[in-house]
């Protein structure tokens, strides 16, 4: 039974800069900003940076792996508040935790969710309404 | 200079199809790591009920990203791409995006605001088939900053 409270498992993800190439390619974003040092820097980043998408996407398999079903979801948001900065070869570390913060009259649940990255949020009002797992 | 206001309530025509293959599904899971059997395998989509494998909840930027490119990019609207960062992203979904679905995205731009020298330009992308069946909505704020930060 999910009841207000519930706290879903919590999962870190190692984001290595090879991962990000590969979210690239994926899904067709290849702002150099995340895999080029050279770029990311001249353009007054520290490093380079994940794409924003690839760290909600990570964040939302917190909520897809204890649904079960993708499609549980129904709605999910985030605001983009820190980029998360990848260095090579040591990367970083996204911590995703998740708990349910009300159940809905229709059954849903809000999850909401914090991703930070050496203990400083990357993500805020990250929040999914989700048809719980039976 | 602020943007030009009279952007709001701006629709974009539909966006060319684009045909979700099982393949590129498959890719994306993999570059996120999500190993989730309904995104690879037939059978187990089938028994979510759903007639093919389907698509992670984010899946979607794929296609709506290029939408919105379609109003950031805009001559019209004059927005300098090198200072855009990508400020909030929320998606609702009638269904998850399967294999075999071929999706068309109609852009609106919802808000122009200026907040301490930073453009703010939000933008709603109505995601449905080709044949009129709406599948998900994605609500994204995109941050044009200004010349001092």
């Amino acid at each position: 039974m999910t009841t207000v409270g519930t706290v879903l498992p919590a999962q870190s993800f190692p984001i290595a800069r090879a991962d990000l190439v590969r979210y690239a390619g994926a899904s067709g974003d290849f702002n150099p900003i995340h895999w080029n040092e050279r770029f990311a820097t001249s353009v007054g980043l520290p490093n380079v940076i994940a794409h924003g998408m690839y760290t909600m996407a990570l964040t939302a398999r917190v909520v897809t792996d204890w649904a079960g079903d993708p499609g549980a979801v129904v709605e999910y948001g985030v605001r983009f508040t820190r980029p998360v900065v990848v260095p090579d070869p040591d990367g970083a570390v996204l911590d995703v935790a998740g708990e349910v913060s009300a159940v809905r009259d229709d059954g849903l649940v809000v999850v909401d969710l914090t991703a930070t990255v050496n203990g400083q949020t990357v993500l805020a009002k990250a929040r999914a309404v989700v048809r719980p797992p039976s | 200079m602020p943007l030009d206001q009279s952007f709001v309530g701006r629709v974009y025509p539909p966006t060319p199809p684009y045909q979700v293959g099982r393949e590129k599904i498959r890719e994306f899971a993999d570059a996120i790591g999500d190993a989730n059997p309904a995104y690879r395998d037939r059978a187990a989509a089938k028994e979510l009920g759903y007639p093919d494998v389907v698509a992670p909840p984010t899946f979607g930027i794929i296609v709506t990203s290029r939408a919105g490119h379609q109003v950031i990019m805009d001559p019209e609207l004059g927005v300098d791409y090198s200072r855009v960062v990508h400020g909030e992203q929320r998606f609702t979904y009638v269904r998850p995006i399967r294999a075999g679905d071929t999706l068309s995205v109609v852009v609106t731009v919802e808000s122009v605001r200026s907040v301490a020298g930073n453009d703010i330009v939000s933008t709603k992308g109505d995601v449905s088939t080709v044949d009129g069946d709406p599948v998900l909505t994605t609500y994204s704020t995109l941050v044009v900053r200004g010349a001092d930060s």
